[in-house]
């Protein structure tokens, strides 16, 4: 099996005798991984390292003696003790190993060669090296139908399953959807769904992974390869700012499956569905595979690399830098955002550069002491949650943060503007009103608590929350992330301000797009120079570029409305998309009329690449290597495994190309020279270099020490307005994002859109569940079916960003704190 | 058929108010759905997931390993029939087979008209009094041919023997009645020093052991 026993540090040693070999190992861990530790492998179905054991298949059981004769016991059952005489391979353990084999293969169908677990499959392998070779069995096997959906995109074959309940244990237990579960338990038991319930868990796939027969398949994957004809290479998750780890498993070029890695820092060996599966986007039919020139009529012709590589050198020598605006790269590696910062601050020499859309977090926040995400899961720790709603933009932390509030008693305290999925875990929580966080912020951080509440939260539960805080054993971490799209992120930075003052403490930063943080540290933010310094607080990269802007750039709003002024000519989008992702589509919608040049680098044609005058393919996930920064700041590489289609590039090679063409003399060639370039130039970076990176499976962190945090100028708290309700605009997983829009099996999973209101305003407004609502802004209106729900605090709306059906962001305007919206009958 | 009525609903949030931890009246929940509609339909499983906090499958996979728990709409009356081995050595097998001759229907089945379902059921510790059977759980034994007709006679027509049985489902209606000063173990678990009956049954002392 592909799991490996959780890494553990061994601080009370006690000595076992394993087949006779005298092993030191930690008193109380689990036999069964104390033998493999020390290559004695011990066959294995139920158990995995990641859940409770549960002692289901007895495939690991072996003699174990201590002091009362040697007896046969699951040794995933039972936790080491000193003097433990155990053998594995004893005659009574072979002959114990045989008989469970048989008895499991009493009812398991021999249709191997039509499965699709076939050459990577325990049973089989386990059959193979422990089992009695042939079979007794003569009589008819267990029938069902076969297979059957138990979610959109898992199958069950319950003939084949052995009930090692790792599904239903992984369901219970790690995510807490419990949507199977065994039925009819007797002789007859099988796992199965409530009818018309299916297994609609954002990790339903990682049941699959672990599935140890191929009773569970993913639809994505079902018959599509054999395991020997499958090429794997070690990978990071790009689909958001996690940074699992997986493999990427590929054959005859083409991306077929990515399966989870232990990472113990990071995932666990968990995935998220859609970080599993949008794999199928690399494959989609709609990928751009040549470079377009838009024609005077509006229609795309294809053009050759060098042409238009001529053309977009053209554009940027043609104009003045301070009219030059690069737009996005949080899709792109360390790498390639590096040498696109380097042609933009160094080569062209403007600092309008952002490689986020408003939508994350400034710069600034990278600037507060981090933590990892370890340090926040840190047993019986405390944890104050200013994030969105972790298992929709961020599954895996999710899994992460809900272990340890359940399991190692750390204590979440959430403030955020509507519950969340970490609700249920958390011990205290308060739901300050959009625009507001701010005022929260500084009655945690040691304000007083005025009796009329703040920000819309009455005193007694702020007083719960500060008696939580003040009962913190040890530093606080906050996770700090943009809850609310409909509000400015500056009201985060003045959150984080005042929480800076809370000793000890440190920052977990949760941006949701792949590698925001590695784009910023690279130097794609405005006022940033690659590893993160201040403009002009550095003289590496003054000394080796030979330009360097003065002054700080805009910010995504910034260009955007510059460009909207007519100020600049040549707006360069890397794998961004505007018009869908910005909180003001009106806005977005001028900038792009009067720009001269939008040069547009993407692998889709998306509704901002349709306006683009001159389109250049890229690589994607699974086609570029590189290196990617996680939100906790680890630094891990992300390797290739299939070509490119058509002509598509990586980002870097057009970077170092276009600086080539005009005439800078900037050598670096290869991804390796890039980072080693940029970790030279970035003390923060240090450790980090191509190669250390390379070596370490678990990525390396950058430093995490602050500095200097400034959060620039506060934002004003807006104005109430007591006929209109705050808009909280959030995300969901699986919403209509380019990726996820071309994932066939992914696509139609996203939920119908509606407005949430609260219980008080729902009966205010005589509406229930799917009463259709008008909401209306001061920039436009929706029409959708109200969702009332208690997660609510009374005056809010709640929109879901980019659901089919659905535009909240036309209702919003980039210059406000904080957005309001008239709610009624439709 | 159904969620909880609004009776028995509020019954159900008594039950659960007895359990320090709400999803153990799962079980209890189940009898009372079971004698609300004769059987525990999909609906009223949805409804117990409800009242315990749990997912319906969770219900499910509870109820599906208790016999006694009917997932599909059962007669007025469930016959069951025993052929373990006392009853078989004294003719069980001969007494199941003449009942779905009669019946028309095979064990499992239920009678068109919906009045008797038919059982093969195992071993009912009624062995001394073998061959035994049960109408709606209640024990039926040393029953012969002529005995069986009587019965399903008397079954069909709602008479005779047919007013000594409850309606299906009711098994749990006891337990249901408990009142409020009868409880046992009301303590949450974490303020749980030692189980009550320690104290009751206290060890004796060493004095004088040696
Ligand atoms: S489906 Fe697979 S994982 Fe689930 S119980 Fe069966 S064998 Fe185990
Ligand atoms: S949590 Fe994020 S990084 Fe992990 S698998 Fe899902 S999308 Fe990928
Ligand atoms: S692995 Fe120990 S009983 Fe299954
Ligand atoms: S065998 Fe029939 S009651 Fe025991």
């Amino acid at each position: 099996m592909s799991e490996r026993p959780r890494p553990i540090e061994v601080t009370d040693p006690v000595t076992i005798t394993v087949d006779g070999r005298p092993i030191e190992v930690q008193r109380g861990e689990l036999l069964i991984d104390a033998c493999e530790r020390n290559d004695a492998y011990i066959p294995r179905f139920c158990y995995h390292p990641r859940m409770e054991p549960v002692g289901m298949c007895r495939m690991c059981l072996v003699e174990v003696d201590t002091g009362r004769g040697p007896a046969l016991q699951p040794s995933c059952m039972i936790p080491t003790a000193p003097d433990m005489v155990v053998e594995t391979a004893s005659e009574r353990v072979t002959k114990a190993q045989d008989g469970v084999l048989e008895f499991l293969l009493a009812n398991h169908p021999l249709d191997c060669p039509v499965c699709d677990k076939g050459g990577e499959c325990p049973l089989q392998d386990q059959t193979m090296a422990y089992g009695p070779g042939e079979s007794r069995w003569v009589e008819e096997k267990r029938h069902y139908e076969k297979p059957i959906e138990i979610s959109p995109l898992v199958l069950l074959d319950r003939e084949r399953c052995i009930l090692c309940d790792r599904c239903t244990r992984f369901a219970s237990e790690v995510t807490d959807d419990p949507l199977i579960h065994f039925i009819n338990r007797g002789s007859n038991t099988e796992v199965n769904t409530f009818p018309g319930d299916p297994f609609s868990s954002y990790f339903s796939g990682n049941t699959v992974q672990i599935c140890p027969v191929g009773a569970l398949t993913a639809t994505p994957y079902r018959f599509r390869a054999r395991p020997w004809d499958l090429e794997r290479t070690e990978s990071t998750c790009t689909t958001c700012s996690v940074g699992c780890r997986v493999t990427l498993e590929s054959s005859r070029d083409r991306m077929l499956r990515i399966n989870g890695v232990d990472s113990d820092p990071v995932n666990w060996s968990w995935l998220c569905d859609a970080g599993r599966f949008s794999f199928e986007a690399t494959n989609s039919e709609d990928r751009l595979t040549e470079p377009l020139r838009r024609n005077p009529d509006g229609s795309f012709s294809g053009i050759r690399w060098s042409e238009a590589l001529t053309v977009v050198a053209d554009a940027l020598r043609g104009s003045d830098p301070q009219r030059v605006a690069v737009l996005g790269g949080s899709r792109l590696t360390d790498e390639s955002a590096y040498a696109w910062a380097a042609l933009a601050k160094g080569v062209v020499g403007t600092d309008h550069v952002d490689a986020q859309l408003g939508d994350g977090l400034p710069a600034a926040v990278f600037d507060l002491p981090g933590a990892t995400i370890d340090d926040v899961c840190r047993p019986g720790g405390t944890v104050l949650y200013l994030g969105p709603d972790p298992k929709e933009e961020l599954p895996v932390l999710f899994l992460r943060l809900k272990h340890a509030a359940q399991r190692d008693g750390v204590r979440i305290l959430e403030v955020t503007p509507t519950a969340t999925s970490l609700t249920p875990y958390a011990v205290a929580g308060v739901r300050p009103r959009p625009g507001e966080l701010a005022a929260v912020a500084s009655v945690l951080a040691g304000g007083d608590v005025p009796a009329e509440g703040v920000a819309g939260v009455p005193a007694a539960e702020l007083e719960g929350v500060l008696d939580a805080l003040g009962a913190a054993d040890g530093p606080v971490s906050v996770v700090i992330g943009r809850p609310n799209l409909a509000e400015s992120a500056q009201v985060v930075l003045d959150a984080a301000a005042s929480l800076s003052a809370l000793p000890g403490v440190r920052f977990l930063p949760v941006v949701r797009r792949g590698n925001a943080r590695g784009a910023v540290t690279a130097g794609l933010a405005p006022g940033r120079l690659p590893g993160g310094a201040r403009l002009g607080s550095d003289d590496h990269w003054s000394s080796t570029w030979s330009t360097v802007p003065t002054a700080a750039g805009h910010d995504a709003l910034g260009i955007l409305a510059a460009a909207a002024a007519g100020e600049i000519s040549t707006l360069v989008l890397l794998g961004a998309d505007p018009l869908s992702d910005v909180g003001d589509r009106a806005l977005v919608d001028r900038a792009l009329e009067r720009v001269d040049t939008i040069v547009a680098l993407d692998a889709f044609p998306t509704a901002s690449v349709r306006r683009a005058d001159l389109v250049l393919p890229v690589a994607v996930a699974g086609e570029v290597d590189g290196t990617t920064t996680n939100l906790e700041g680890r630094v891990s590489r992300v390797r290739a495994k299939v070509t490119p289609p058509g002509t598509a590039r990586a980002d870097w090679v057009v970077a170092v190309e276009l600086a080539r063409r005009l005439g800078a003399e900037w050598t670096a060639r290869t991804v390796e020279a890039l980072r080693d370039e940029l970790v030279a130039g970035a003390p923060q970076l240090a450790g980090t270099s191509w190669a250390q990176v390379d070596a370490a499976d678990d990525g390396v962190v950058v430093d995490l020490t602050g500095r200097g945090f400034d959060p620039g100028p506060t934002a004003p708290v807006p104005q109430i307005d007591s006929y209109s309700l705050r808009l909280v605009l959030s995300r969901e997983l699986y919403d209509g994002g380019e990726l996820l829009a071309r994932s066939e099996s992914l696509a139609g999973l996203s939920r119908t859109p509606t407005v949430g209101i609260s219980v008080g305003d729902a009966e205010r407004l005589g509406v229930s569940d799917g009463t259709a609502l008008i909401v209306r802004g001061e920039r436009g209106s929706l029409t959708l079916p109200a969702r009332v729900s208690s997660g609510i605090p009374r005056g809010t709306a709640h929109l879901v960003h980019r659901l089919e059906g659905s535009d909240p962001i036309s209702l919003l305007s980039a210059d406000e704190v904080a957005c309001d919206v008239r709610v009624e009958l439709a | 058929m159904a969620r909880f009525s609004p009776d028995n609903e509020a019954l159900a949030r008594r039950i659960v108010d007895r359990y320090p931890v709400a999803k153990s009246a799962t079980i209890p929940l189940c009898h009372l759905a079971q004698e609300q509609d004769g059987y525990l339909a999909p609906d009223a499983m949805e409804h117990v997931a409800e009242l315990v906090g749990c997912t319906p499958a969770e219900v499910l996979g509870t109820a599906s390993f208790y016999e006694m728990f009917k997932l599909h709409p059962v007669g007025r009356y469930c016959l069951n029939i025993c052929t373990n081995i006392s009853c078989r050595l004294l003719g069980a097998s001969e007494l199941l087979a003449r009942a779905e001759e009669r019946l028309g229907v095979r064990a499992g089945g239920t009678t068109a008209d919906g009045t008797i379902t038919l059982e093969d059921v195992e071993c009912i510790a009624a062995c001394t009094e073998a061959p035994a059977l049960q109408v709606n759980y209640r024990y039926v034994e040393r029953v012969d041919a002529a005995a069986l007709d009587a019965l399903i006679d008397d079954l069909r027509s709602g008479t005779g023997r047919a007013e000594e049985f409850p309606p299906h489902g009711t098994l749990g209606l006891v337990r249901q009645e408990l009142g409020p000063d009868d409880l046992a173990n009301v303590t949450p678990p974490g303020e749980q020093v030692e189980p009550v009956w320690f104290a009751r049954n206290a060890a004796p002392t060493d004095e004088g052991a040696s």
